[in-house]
């Protein structure tokens, strides 16, 4: 097996931070290559090199050979190195052959290019019809174009940075197939991912990086999954303990719940649950299938008829996010800054946004000052949040850290129920650990947790039932208890668009 | 070459050095400009920033200091409220014109009566003139989503307009030789707001002003209003979450930095100015956007700003008479003053570094 890619003693410094120190891997022809590490372990620095987005200080790379030194994307996509991002850069109004021909230095003809990308996705399995626009395609579909973007280049090396993170589980499963076809054909795949069943199932190989450094380069098929956490982590991951929850009476019951048409965003239809005190139910989906107006409206950010949404006997339906607090539904949205935290705002203001009321940091209008600084230092002492202190401003603090000062505000708030979205979304294996500890911790003191994410393990983990949203639709819930991933996903609406498609020629 | 960097936080020592920046780059380039057109730059900037301090004449334009900060200061504190929470109230000089009809008319319809409560009746009609004013931006901004940004400024041209149409017709003194505009209040004791002090410039509507400045400080510091207003500029969800209703923010500022424009009308119109004439509007509103800027959107800020400004316009008045200078010469100087502000606010948002 020939090197197609190779890094020796790759560093990059940016102020404060050694990003990475010392890199050295390499990426045979045909492998399918995973770089492994916790967010803020180096892994995005390390593909801006290879990438040409940002220049190393030290260390020199290799492609085929040759010294690979990009000054720009323009001179890395040249030399035949292809990335496909986290997030798409398509035009939604444009169609994919549209999308696909701005990408282009020298576009061919329209006809001539329509029929090479007819031809590729034939080939490659990606069923795509190129004169479909873009805002008309699934997530899957989206991808499947940046995809197509970079194989019409050639490229020895394919980078793809968290590609499954949006996908369904089926359509991971034909991403895969692709990339394995790919690999066949002796195209380099450098595979950037942290969920490790994943990488255990599909990859040949795994660099795994830790605080900038490779810890090494391992066969992922010879080790379990906690093994390659461990490595990640660098400690013994903690296991979550799931003991001492009993479901008891029905605390929160939604009925019907519906959200008029919006010009933005994805409406609710006619959405019911029911959530017993001690439970944890979790709800999957794709994100943008209705997870952000869910939570809103649950947390009084929309307010919907009556009988809609009922906590303990009493109607919240038509109430706002400050009764509802005090009624004991608390909620932590999905975006951290900007949403349940103010990033110019200290810890301390931060608590005023929901705690004012429970914490009696707000009496008749005026802020105790003092109190919230209190409150702000038992969520930092009670959750482990890194910060300087209570007066450091929240945007200054890392995504895990903030999501832990953003749950434990709402944990310490002693809900009657508390709904979260994507509470580990972006968060370091470890403060994730924690966090799905505190909600467990918090279900078995008789609070109903319902959690959302796009997690499906931590679901499993976490959930006693489980239910799907898709397009704005909740499916009824089933029992976590010996649910399959592949079960969850045909819930998820699964398989929708995924047969081959007629490709005209 | 330099390139900007993004700062983590604005540091407090360059959120209080840009202004001062502004004021003496302002100085510089307004001295260069006047070198420019032949009259002696030091002897110009002395003439406006120094003399009416402290010159040969200043027994009588240092009163005037205060005559003109008070209804800066006052209608700035309230814009300020807006501003935070991102709400834009440009038409506080409508507000300020209606407020003073508003009050005239109540003194007005009461001539020649006296009694204790004429004074302070005209104190609730001017706030309850500006307040409608400025609700109308509001209501058009949450029934129809209107930009109260341009719905407030244009409705300081009809509010021009009104004054006008008062000083011509319905307000017309009937004792006036048929001159335009009304009765002058300062002959009128009921109605009147004298100099409370003499030779201070001091009358009711600085002491507004002066309550103004700490009821904002104390909203805006203390009180969960003041957080809302905050979080509402800051992060538009993040306040929707935290249970801001974004109507009602809107319909406050709006109508609060109304009422307080009104206000500062009718103090004018009772006090210094006397009457309602065609031209009452005097650019007061459109001037406290720049004391509101400069003075950070802070209370303590606002009250320096706002002397600064009622600074500029005594010495460009100073300067015309002692220099010949040309009359336009204070809206200059109060345009670079806004101009070099937002230029130097750069500084405190981003760092200057040497690019590699």
């Amino acid at each position: 097996m020939s090197d197609v890619f190779r890094a020796e003693g790759l560093g990059k410094t940016y102020p404060g931070v050694r990003a990475n120190d010392d890199i050295s891997f390499s990426v045979g022809a045909g492998e399918i290559h995973a770089l492994l590490g916790e967010n803020g372990a180096g892994k995005s620095t390390l593909v801006k090199m290879i990438y040409g987005l940002v220049r190393p200080d030290e260390g020199h790379m290799q492609l085929s050979g040759t010294p690979h030194a990009p000054a720009d994307p323009r001179a890395a996509r040249a030399s035949g190195v292809a990335m496909v991002f986290q997030h798409f850069s398509l035009f939604d109004a444009l169609t994919v052959a549209e999308n696909i021909a701005l990408g282009m230095e020298n576009p061919p003809p329209r006809a001539e290019l329509s029929r090479r990308i007819a031809e590729l996705s034939q080939a490659y399995g990606l069923p795509l019809n190129p004169a479909r626009r873009i805002a008309s395609l699934s997530a899957g579909e989206r991808q499947r174009v940046e995809i197509l973007r970079c194989l019409l280049q050639n490229p020895r090396l394919l980078i793809m940075d968290e590609p499954t993170s949006v996908l369904t589980p089926q359509e991971a499963e034909i991403l895969f197939a692709t990339l394995r076809q790919l690999a066949a054909a002796g195209t380099a795949i450098l595979y950037i991912s942290h969920k490790l069943e994943e990488i255990r199932t599909h990859c040949d190989r795994a660099t795994i990086l830790r605080h900038g450094k490779v810890v090494g380069t391992v066969d992922p098929r010879a080790h379990s999954a906690r093994e390659l956490a461990a490595m990640m982590v660098g400690a013994e991951m903690k296991l979550v303990d799931r003991s001492g929850r009993k479901p008891g009476d029905v605390v929160l019951d939604v009925k019907a719940l519906s959200t008029p048409a919006a010009t933005e965003g994805v409406t609710l239809k006619n959405i019911s649950l029911t959530l017993r005190t001690g439970e944890i139910l979790g709800i999957g989906g794709v994100a943008g299938n209705g997870q952000d107006e869910l939570l809103a409206a649950l947390s009084g950010e929309i307010t919907t008829p009556h009988g809609t949404v009922t906590l303990s006997s009493a109607d919240l339906s038509a109430l706002g996010p400050d009764p509802r607090r005090a009624a004991g539904l608390l909620s932590a949205p999905e975006d951290r800054l900007g949403h349940a935290a103010v990033p110019q705002f200290s810890l301390t203001e931060n608590t005023l946004l929901t705690a004012g009321g429970r914490q009696d940091i707000v009496k008749r209008g005026l802020i105790d000052h003092n109190a919230a600084r209190a409150f702000a230092e038992s969520i930092i002492k009670a959750f482990d949040v890194r910060t300087p202190g209570p007066g450091t401003a929240a945007g200054a603090l890392s995504g895990g850290n903030l999501q832990k000062f953003v749950i434990g505000r709402e944990v310490l708030g002693g809900p009657k129920v508390l709904v979260v979205n994507q509470p580990t979304w972006g968060v370091d294996a470890g403060a994730a650990a924690a966090i799905r500890q505190a909600l467990l911790d918090l279900a078995a003191k008789g609070a109903g947790v319902i959690v959302i994410s796009q997690d499906l393990d931590e679901l499993l983990e976490l959930s006693d039932r489980f239910c799907a949203l898709n397009e704005g639709r909740l499916s009824p819930p089933r029992p976590t208890e010996g649910l399959t991933i592949d079960e969850i996903g045909l819930m998820l609406g699964g398989a929708h668009g995924m047969e081959v498609g007629h490709v005209p020629a | 070459m330099f390139r900007l960097e993004p700062r983590a936080s604005a540091p407090l020592l360059w959120q209080v050095a840009t202004p001062v920046m502004a004021v003496i780059a302002t100085m510089i380039t307004g001295g260069l400009l006047f070198a420019a057109l032949g009259f002696d730059p030091v002897a110009s900037i002395r003439t406006i920033f120094w003399d009416p301090l402290f010159g040969p004449a200043s027994g009588y334009s240092r009163p005037q200091l205060l005559v003109k900060a008070g209804p800066l200061i006052l209608i700035a504190s309230g814009l300020a409220l807006g501003f935070r929470a991102g709400i834009w109230n440009i038409g506080a000089e409508g507000q300020y014109i209606i407020g003073a009809i508003c009050g005239a008319a109540v003194a007005l319809a009461a001539y020649p009566h006296e009694a204790f409560w004429i004074f302070p009746a005209m104190i609730v009609a001017g706030a309850v003139g500006g307040w409608a004013w400025g609700m109308i931006p509001a209501l058009l901004r949450n029934w129809f989503g209107a930009s109260e940004i341009l719905v407030s400024l244009m409705l300081v041209y009809v509010a021009q307009k009104i004054a006008a149409w008062m000083a011509f017709g319905p307000m017309k003194n009937p004792e006036g030789f048929n001159f335009p505009g009304s009765r002058n209040l300062q002959q009128y004791p009921a109605a009147s707001n004298p100099e409370l002090i003499a030779n201070t410039g001091l009358h009711w509507g600085g002491i507004a002003a002066l309550v103004a400045l700490v009821v904002t400080w104390f909203v805006m510091s203390r009180h969960i209003l003041g957080f809302r207003i905050r979080t509402a500029g800051a992060a538009p969800r993040a306040a929707r979450f935290a249970g801001v209703r974004p109507e009602r923010l809107v319909a406050l500022c709006l109508g609060l930095s109304g009422a307080l424009a009104g206000l500062a009308g009718l103090f004018e119109v009772a006090g210094p100015a006397g009457q309602i004439t065609e031209s009452f509007g005097s650019g007061y509103g459109f001037t406290a956007i720049i004391v509101a800027f400069l003075g950070r959107l802070h209370p303590l800020g606002i009250l320096l700003a706002g002397l600064l400004m009622a600074l500029t316009y005594i010495g460009g008045e100073l300067a015309q008479m002692m220099l010949n200078l040309p009359a336009s010469t204070v809206q200059v100087f109060q345009g670079m003053l806004l101009f070099f502000l937002l230029g130097f606010d750069i500084l405190t948002r981003y760092r200057i570094r040497r690019r590699a």
